[in-house]
C-alpha cells in the first residue's frame, strides 16, 4: 500500500503544482478585484460590447471552422477506413507528417503564403488571375483553424469506422439495403461517437485559440483568446483576463457534458 | 427428386495469388439442409460468401431458379445470411433489428408488425421488441439474427456457421432448432461449419470439402459410413485407417493377418486403404479373433470405454461397452460390412481433387 502512494506521489505533486493551484488561482483572481475584495464584476465584463463580440466571433469561427472540419473529414475517415492496412498506413503517414511540425511553425507558413505580396498572390498574378485578398480577414482565421485542427476530426471518425463489423455493413447488403441506404441507417450512427468526440475535438481548441488569430488575423480581428491573452500579457489585469478564463471555462465544460452525453461509449474519452 | 434451386458451374476464386476454389461443382435442392463441411482455408466460407453476392468468383457461374446471378449484388438476391458473430444493428432494438430488410422493401406498417411478431414467436423470444441486441446472450443474439434473415421470406438461407461462438450445451439446442424452424419454414438451408457433429445431426446432405475441393458429397450416413477417402475418413469421427492390400474381390489382407469383406472391383493384390470405425472393431477372447493384440490404453468416455489395442504393429482405435484391462490379451474381429476399403490415393495432388459425385 505505501509503495503504491510512493509511486503515485510524482503523479499527485504534479496535479497539485500545476493543475489544482493554478485553478484555484484563477478562481481567486477572477472572483476578486485590485483590493482584494470578493466581486463578480470581472465574471459580467464578458457583457461588455467590446467582449461579448469577441466571444460571439469566437464562436462562429470556431462552429464554421468544426463544420468545415466534419465536411472535409468524414469523407476522408471513410476512404482510409476501406483501405487495407498497408496502403493505409502510407496515406496515414502523408495525412500525419504535417501534425510532426510545430503549430506555430505551420501557421506561420500560412501567414507567409496568404500575405498580400506573398506566394499565391504571387503565382496569381503571374497568371493573371485575381489577387486573393483574405489575409488578416476572418476566413483567414478559418482556413488557419481547418488547417491545424483537421488531424483531430480525422482520428476520431477513423477510430469510429473502422471498428464497424465489415459483416453488419454485409448484413445490411444482405436485408436489401442499396450504398445509401447502408450508409444513412447503418454506418452513420454507428460513427457518431467519432463525429462527436471528433467536433468536441477541433471546436474545444478553436474556440480558445489565439495564435491563429494572432498570426492570421493580424492585430483587427479580435477573438476571446486574444481578449484574454491581452489582458494578461499588456494590461496585466490578472483579474479581468481570470474573470473572462472562467467564463470561457464553462462554454467549454457545457460542450463537454453534451458531448458525453453523446458519447457513450467513450470514444474520445476526455471527459 | 426435389427440383435444382442453385447450380455452381466451375466456380474457381484465388486471392493474392492463392487459389481457394478450383473449379468447384455444386447444386442445391429446394428444400435440403445442406452442409458445406471442413477444416479451415477449405474453401467452405468463400463458397457460401459467392452464394451471398460477397465475392464474386474468377470464373464459373452461379445458377439461382434458373437465371445467372453470379455478378447480380447481394441486396438483389433472394437469399438471406445468418453471420458469423450475428452481426445485429447495434444501435436498434430488436423489433428495429427485425425490420430491417421489411423496411427497405416499404411493406407497411402493420404487416411489419405482424412479421416481427410471427418472427420473435418462430425462435422463442416473445416479448423481445423494445430491448437492445447488447442486452441479451449470445444464443439469443443468435436467433435475433436468424429472425431478421427469415422475416424477409427468403428462398434460401446461409448460415456460416452461426454456432461457433456458442458454448456446447447451447450449441446442441440450437441445433435440434435449427432442424425445427428448417421445416416450419419449409426453405433451403446453406450450412457452414467446421464441427463434424453439427454436420452430421443437422444436413440432408454433407458436402466436404479440403484445400478448394470437393471430397465427397452425400447424406451423413453415406459419409460416416462410406468414406471415399482417408481425408474423408479422418475428417469425421474416429477412424483406424490402415495401408492394405486387395487380395481378391471380398478379401482384404490387413497387417498380415486376412479379413472377409465385401467390396469388390479393386483388382487383384492392389494397394488400398482400410477404414474400421473404432466401434466397428469387437474384442473377443485370446486367440478366437482374426488379429491378436494386447489393450494398451483405457479411458472411460460415459457412454464406452475408448480402448487403444496394439496389434501387428499398429494401435487399434476401439470403442466398446465392455472394459477390458490394459494388458489384457485380445483378439480383433471386424464384420465384413464394418470394412470399408478407399483407393489408395497416388499423389497429395490426387488425393486432393477425388471428387465423385
Amino acid at each position: 500500500m505505501n509503495r503504491k502512494k510512493a509511486l503515485q506521489a510524482p503523479y499527485l505533486f504534479w496535479s497539485v503544482m500545476f493543475i489544482l493551484i493554478p485553478l484555484c488561482m484563477i478562481f481567486y483572481y477572477g472572483f476578486t478585484d485590485k483590493t482584494g475584495a470578493f466581486t463578480l464584476e470581472n465574471i459580467m465584463a464578458i457583457a461588455t460590447a467590446e467582449h461579448a463580440k469577441a466571444l460571439w466571433l469566437s464562436m462562429l469561427l470556431s462552429l464554421v471552422s468544426t463544420v468545415l472540419c466534419l465536411v472535409i473529414a468524414y469523407p476522408l475517415a471513410m476512404i482510409l477506413s476501406s483501405m487495407n492496412v498497408s496502403q493505409n498506413s502510407f496515406i496515414v503517414v502523408i495525412f500525419i507528417l504535417p501534425m510532426w511540425m510545430n503549430f506555430l511553425l505551420r501557421t506561420l507558413a500560412w501567414q507567409t503564403l496568404l500575405e498580400k505580396t506573398g506566394v499565391i498572390n504571387n503565382i496569381l498574378s503571374f497568371l493573371h488571375l485575381p489577387a486573393l485578398n483574405i489575409i488578416n480577414t476572418p476566413p483567414a482565421i478559418i482556413l488557419g483553424m481547418v488547417y491545424n485542427f483537421l488531424p483531430f476530426m480525422v482520428l476520431p471518425i477513423y477510430n469510429a469506422l473502422v471498428k464497424i463489423d465489415k459483416n453488419v455493413i454485409n448484413a445490411a447488403k444482405d436485408l436489401g439495403a442499396n450504398q445509401v441506404q447502408t450508409f444513412i441507417r447503418i454506418i452513420l450512427p454507428l460513427s457518431i461517437p467519432g463525429v462527436i468526440s471528433g467536433i468536441t475535438m477541433v471546436f474545444v481548441p478553436a474556440l480558445t485559440t489565439f495564435v491563429i488569430s494572432t498570426l492570421l488575423g493580424g492585430s483587427k480581428i479580435l477573438l476571446i483568446g486574444n481578449v484574454i491573452e491581452q489582458e494578461f500579457t499588456r494590461a496585466g489585469n490578472w483579474y479581468l483576463g481570470s474573470g473572462l478564463s472562467i467564463v470561457l471555462m464553462i462554454f467549454i465544460i457545457v460542450n463537454m457534458v453534451l458531448s458525453s452525453v453523446f458519447d457513450k461509449d467513450g470514444e474520445g474519452a476526455i471527459l | 427428386m426435389k427440383k435444382e434451386l442453385i447450380t455452381l458451374q466451375n466456380i474457381s476464386k484465388s486471392y493474392d495469388g492463392q487459389l481457394v476454389l478450383d473449379d468447384l461443382n455444386l447444386f442445391i435442392r429446394e428444400n435440403e439442409f445442406l452442409t458445406l463441411l471442413g477444416p479451415s482455408g477449405c474453401g467452405k466460407t468463400t463458397t457460401l460468401r459467392i452464394l451471398g453476392g460477397f465475392e464474386t468468383p474468377d470464373s464459373g457461374k452461379v445458377i439461382f431458379d434458373g437465371s445467372d446471378i453470379t455478378t447480380l449484388p447481394p441486396n438483389k438476391r433472394q437469399l438471406n445470411t445468418v453471420f458469423q458473430k450475428y452481426a445485429l444493428f447495434v444501435h436498434m432494438t430488436i423489433a428495429e433489428n427485425i425490420a430491417f430488410g421489411l423496411k427497405i422493401k416499404k411493406k407497411s406498417a402493420s404487416y411489419i408488425k405482424d412479421k416481427i411478431k410471427y418472427a420473435l414467436k418462430l425462435v422463442n423470444l416473445e416479448g423481445y421488441e423494445n430491448r437492445m441486441p447488447d442486452s441479451l446472450s449470445g444464443g439469443q443474439q443468435q436467433r435475433i439474427a436468424i429472425a431478421r434473415a427469415i422475416v424477409n421470406e427468403p428462398k434460401v438461407l446461409l448460415l456460416d456457421e452461426p454456432l461457433g461462438a456458442l458454448d456446447l450445451k447451447l450449441r446442441q439446442d440450437m441445433q435440434y432448432e435449427l432442424i425445427r424452424l428448417k421445416n416450419e419454414l419449409g426453405i433451403t438451408f446453406i450450412y457452414v461449419t467446421h464441427d463434424q457433429e453439427e454436420a452430421l445431426t443437422m444436413s440432408d446432405t454433407i458436402v466436404v470439402m479440403n484445400q478448394g475441393y470437393i471430397q465427397q458429397i452425400g447424406t451423413p450416413e453415406k459419409i460416416y459410413n462410406e468414406p471415399e477417402n482417408a481425408f474423408v475418413a479422418d475428417f469425421i469421427g474416429d477412424s483406424n485407417i490402415i495401408a492394405s492390400t486387395m487380395v481378391r474381390d471380398e478379401l482384404v489382407e490387413i497387417l498380415g493377418a486376412r479379413f472377409a469383406c465385401v467390396d469388390k472391383g479393386f483388382g487383384e493384390n492392389a494397394p488400398v486403404d482400410v477404414v474400421i470405425r473404432p466401434e466397428d472393431v469387437e474384442l473377443v477372447a485370446e486367440n478366437t479373433g482374426t488379429i491378436e493384440g494386447v489393450v494398451s490404453h483405457i479411458i472411460f468416455k460415459g457412454v464406452h470405454y475408448e480402448m487403444e489395442v496394439m496389434a501387428n504393429g499398429f494401435e487399434w482405435l476401439v470403442h466398446s461397452t465392455k472394459m477390458f484391462p490394459v494388458g489384457t490379451k485380445v483378439g480383433i474381429k471386424v464384420d465384413p460390412y464394418n470394412i470399408q476399403i478407399m483407393n489408395k490415393p497416388v499423389s497429395e495432388d490426387e488425393e486432393a481433387s477425388t471428387v465423385n459425385e
